[in-house]
């Protein structure tokens, strides 16, 4: 029968439409104001012994909160408004010390029945909810620069064991090449082959000036490729490391092109101190350990980074420092046992055999060595004042018995899981030194800013829709409360697809929004105006309303396949706030068709389907 | 029942039109060739503090001491509210500045002075973004041009990439004619823009394909006005509800997004008219005749009738 859906179709419409509700519906409940306490490393647990002295510390401060939560590690206290969670961040900062990180945070108040389901709210961009952007820049150039200093002495090295006579070996910075002088022909033409058999990663080039000999070396666009990603990599890491120490709730860190780093704090208000811990720095001592019979004056004692109860002595002597090592990588010996492989430059393994010629089957420790800033809240005339504290903190990682002499590379063996030995190189990596960061965009947006974008962006929302359902009932009548029904169920769907996709909700991502309920209208109305025009030529009511949802189809289709084009590329080229803009847009288009060739067909199919109508009230 | 007087001779006015987008062309370029685009932040890099008082503030009072503390270049202004304070600098990054800024403040007034933005782009992101967004705007019209000639046909694709054209030019020449800030948000209106006014001169075109299989008439001018007539209603409807809505976005969504609701408020305005004037008249200038739209695609019926 013309213009009837079948039940199933009627019945699916319905589950759709319902299943969206329900992925929509955490939007609904407002998020506490809450503060999130974690441990600084993993070895200072949060358990309920320190809930409970959280606890204690903010009834004797009189704050009031409304739960307490333990989870995964992490603890949450939950405040009715933000001036009490202000007030308890600074009352458990100074409570817990500085094994715990105490931060601010907003908690989703999702019925458990709902976060089960994977349902949960749609996450709020910086410009909604305040907090700290910083877009880094990696210093590629000076990361290959720093690998060719290292090939540079290496290729002395051989060239010295090989005994080829060269003038020098030197890096010409602006090109980004080596140039190798030799004082005649032959031992450059010795030392092209010879190079050219032990370093597949090099593209040579020969040259005469005058007198003197040239073998220009450069590095194939593979491998600078694969330095520039270590080096990208490698800053990753650590700065995931340290986004970590500062306890914000739902970070983000992530590469973004070729050689730059993204870092969202949401949040976070102090961006001079997020800053500071970002971008401290680490480094890695390889000392030996005392003998027993060495003198106090000596040695130094140190603890475990993992556990603070075993402790190491060691000589004062350093051997190498991070800047020596080149790579360090887990991996696994020939017994499937997990270990760590380690590169060092060419003097760092030199210096690296001279001490361990001499102390085979004595151990050598790492130590891991981190700057950090203590905050101290001291009482200056009765008022509380902060006071930034820079101190050195210095950890053993790794005690390992020298089996043999060792040069360039070597391992640490006797490790006990693969976890373990991953870690290991991850805090080698991190102390190594990485290439340069340079911070090349900061955004701090202000809580009240958040609080007013959101206000605005919501109030516009409301008025522009209501606006525009009051228009269309003038216009269309009946039809144009079916067509209200359909667009209020479209910004249900839109909300529920953005809240599946977690998608960021950003100001333009509002104004997104505010256009999709104001261009949704249209396919709408492309189907009304069609119906209007097929009755005005007489045609019978049901077929009219027919032919008007199919002819107006590939109009349709066209239309919004080309403004989604337009989103696409936006989404490819955008960042940040713009990209939640092209997120809206884009979700609206595909919403918006669904709604009006769908919904929008239901209901006027159980409206006006399989009846006699004599006119349309349209 | 509202209802349109639905037989205007629009084409009839196409000299008139055609005259008139020349001299809007012309009158953008001008002043995009002359005055420029006055890029934000986020174009020009810098850094840039908002800040808000209690009570509306003299600029000149925090003009004065900031030229006191060494910040002469600072630019004060007011944004939105008269106590929201917008200043920009061109200073070198400083992750302090916020604060140091926000303390020349305190320190000059009884008030309350708060910190609600602090914002720094680096120079080169700030050039990489503009040629970024040209590439974007450049790369959304080859797109579409495809797509087009793809649906329909190379004179209809020309048709609607030159109304496109025309709609993206006239909204960054209103930008540059009245010096408003163009910052990455106006970016994504001017692309929201084409996405807009291609929609609208899509609708159109549509009608004008079916119109020359369908009418029994040679003449293209007849054909092309019988199409603007018939969709006209839609026209006005759905330009109506966006500028509806775009009108109060720009009036409550605040001073971050007033630009972007601007943009696209004069390109929704320019898109409507473009989609009936420029669009059609590009047509008829490239002698637009029922051969090209010959043979019609056979699965074309088909399609219409497996619609939902």
């Amino acid at each position: 029968m013309l213009n009837r859906y079948p039940l199933w179709k009627n019945l699916l419409i319905l589950l759709v439409l319902v299943v969206a509700g329900i992925y929509a519906a955490p939007n609904l409940f407002p998020e506490d104001y809450a503060v999130q306490i974690s441990g600084a490393r993993a070895v200072h647990q949060v358990d309920e012994n320190v809930m409970s002295n959280a606890a204690r510390a903010l009834e004797s401060d009189g704050i009031a909160f409304k739960s307490s939560e333990l989870e995964n590690g992490a603890g949450m206290l939950r405040f009715s408004d933000g001036d009490a969670q202000l007030r308890a961040r600074a009352t458990l900062a100074r409570a817990l010390g500085e094994n715990f990180v105490v931060a601010m945070n907003l908690a989703p108040t999702t019925p458990d029945w709902l976060t089960a389901i994977g349902a949960g709210p749609m996450k709020l961009g910086l410009d909604l909810r305040g907090g700290v952007h910083f877009l880094m820049e990696v210093d590629t150039v000076q990361a290959v620069s720093q690998r060719l200093e290292v090939y540079a002495s290496d290729i002395r090295t051989t060239l010295r064991e090989q005994r080829i006579r060269y003038r020098s070996v030197d890096l010409d910075e602006s090109s980004g090449q080596l140039a190798a002088r030799f004082a005649d022909q032959e031992s450059r033409d010795q030392a092209l082959s010879r190079l050219r058999r032990d370093y597949l990663e090099f593209t040579f080039e020969s040259a005469q000036v005058d007198d003197a000999f040239f073998l220009y070396v450069t590095l194939n666009e593979q491998t600078v490729r694969e330095i520039e990603d270590y080096a990208i990599q490698q800053n990753l890491t650590t700065l995931r490391n340290r986004v970590n120490e500062l306890g914000v709730a739902e970070p983000l860190v992530q590469r973004q092109g070729r050689n730059r780093i993204v870092v969202q704090l949401p949040g976070v208000q102090d961006a001079a101190a997020a800053k500071r811990v970002i971008g401290q720095t680490a480094n890695l001592e390889f000392r030996l350990e005392a003998t027993s019979d060495a003198s106090r004056a000596a040695t130094e004692v140190f603890e475990f980074r993992n556990d603070p109860n075993r402790r190491g002595t060691l000589e004062r002597d350093i051997i190498i420092t991070g800047s020596s090592v080149a790579n360090a990588n887990a991996t696994f010996d020939e017994n499937g046992q997990p270990q760590v492989s380690i590169t060092l430059d060419a003097r760092g393994g030199q210096m690296m055999s001279r001490v361990t010629r001499n102390a085979i089957q004595r151990r050598m420790a790492v130590v891991f060595v981190e700057h950090k800033t203590r905050t101290v809240i001291e009482r200056v005339d009765g008022e509380p004042v902060e006071r930034r504290i820079p101190y050195t903190e210095k950890h053993l990682i790794s005690l390992a018995t020298i089996q043999s002499v060792l040069g360039n590379s070597f391992r640490i063996t006797g490790l006990d899981s693969p976890r373990e030995s991953s870690e290991l190189a991850l805090l080698l990596r991190a102390g190594a030194l990485a290439a340069p960061i340079y911070f090349v965009e900061e955004r701090t947006i202000g809580p009240s800013l958040g609080a007013a974008n959101i206000e605005m962006g919501v109030t516009s929302v409301k008025i522009g829709f209501a606006l525009v359902l009051v228009f269309m009932v003038l216009f269309y009548r009946a039809f144009g409360l079916i067509a209200n029904i359909a667009l209020t169920l479209n910004l249900v769907l839109m909300i529920a697809v953005m809240s599946l996709m977690s998608a960021t909700l950003t100001l333009p991502g509002i104004a997104g929004i505010v256009l999709t309920v104001g261009m949704a209208v249209d396919a709408n109305v492309l189907i009304f105006e069609r119906i209007k025009e097929e009755l005005r030529t007489g045609t019978p009511v049901q077929s009219a309303i027919h032919s008007g949802f199919s002819q107006a189809f590939s109009t349709i289709l066209d239309a919004n396949v080309t403004t989604f084009i337009a989103a696409i590329i936006l989404f490819a080229m955008g960042t940040g706030p713009v990209k939640g803009f092209a997120v809206t847009l884009s979700v609206g288009i595909v919403t918006s068709m669904f709604a009006a060739l769908v919904i929008t067909r239901a209901l006027v199919n159980l409206a006006y389907g399989g009846r006699k109508v004599q006119k349309l009230w349209l | 029942m509202i209802q349109f007087k639905r037989d205007f001779n629009f084409m009839g006015a196409r000299k008139v039109a055609a005259a008139f987008s020349i001299l809007l062309i012309l009158i953008s370029i001008g002043s995009l060739a002359i005055n420029g685009l006055k890029f934000g932040l986020d174009f020009t890099g810098g850094s840039l503090v908002e800040v808000t008082y209690e009570n509306p503030v003299e600029l000149e009072d925090i003009r004065a001491s900031l030229r006191a503390e060494g910040y002469a270049d600072a630019v004060v202004q007011t944004f939105g509210a008269a106590n929201d304070i917008l200043i920009r600098l061109g200073e070198a990054h400083d992750p302090q500045l916020g604060n140091t800024i926000l303390s020349i403040l305190q320190a000059s007034t009884d008030e309350t002075v708060t910190l609600r933005r602090n914002e720094f782009v680096g120079s080169q992101v700030g050039e990489e973004l503009r040629e970024q967004g040209g590439l974007g705007l450049l790369v959304a019209l080859a797109m579409v041009m495809l797509y087009l000639a793809f649906r329909f046909q190379f004179k209809f694709s020309v048709g609607a990439v030159l109304a496109l054209a025309h709609d993206v030019i006239l909204v960054l020449g209103f930008f540059s004619l009245f010096q408003i800030d163009f910052d990455l948000t106006v970016l994504a209106a001017a692309l929201a823009v084409i996405g807009y006014s291609l929609n609208d001169t899509i609708v159109v075109y549509d009608r004008i394909r079916e119109n020359f299989r369908v009418l029994r008439v040679e003449e293209p001018t007849e054909v092309l006005n019988t199409s603007l007539n018939q969709t006209l209603s839609r026209t006005i409807v759905t330009s109506l509800t966006t500028m509806l809505v775009l009108v109060v976005l720009a009036m409550f969504g605040g001073e971050m997004i007033y630009g972007f609701s601007i943009a696209l408020l004069v390109g929704v305005v320019v898109g409507t008219y473009s989609s009936i004037y420029v669009a059609g008249n590009i047509l008829l200038m490239l002698k637009v005749s029922r051969e090209d739209l010959i043979p019609p695609p056979p699965k074309e019926d088909v399609e219409v009738e497996e619609v939902p």
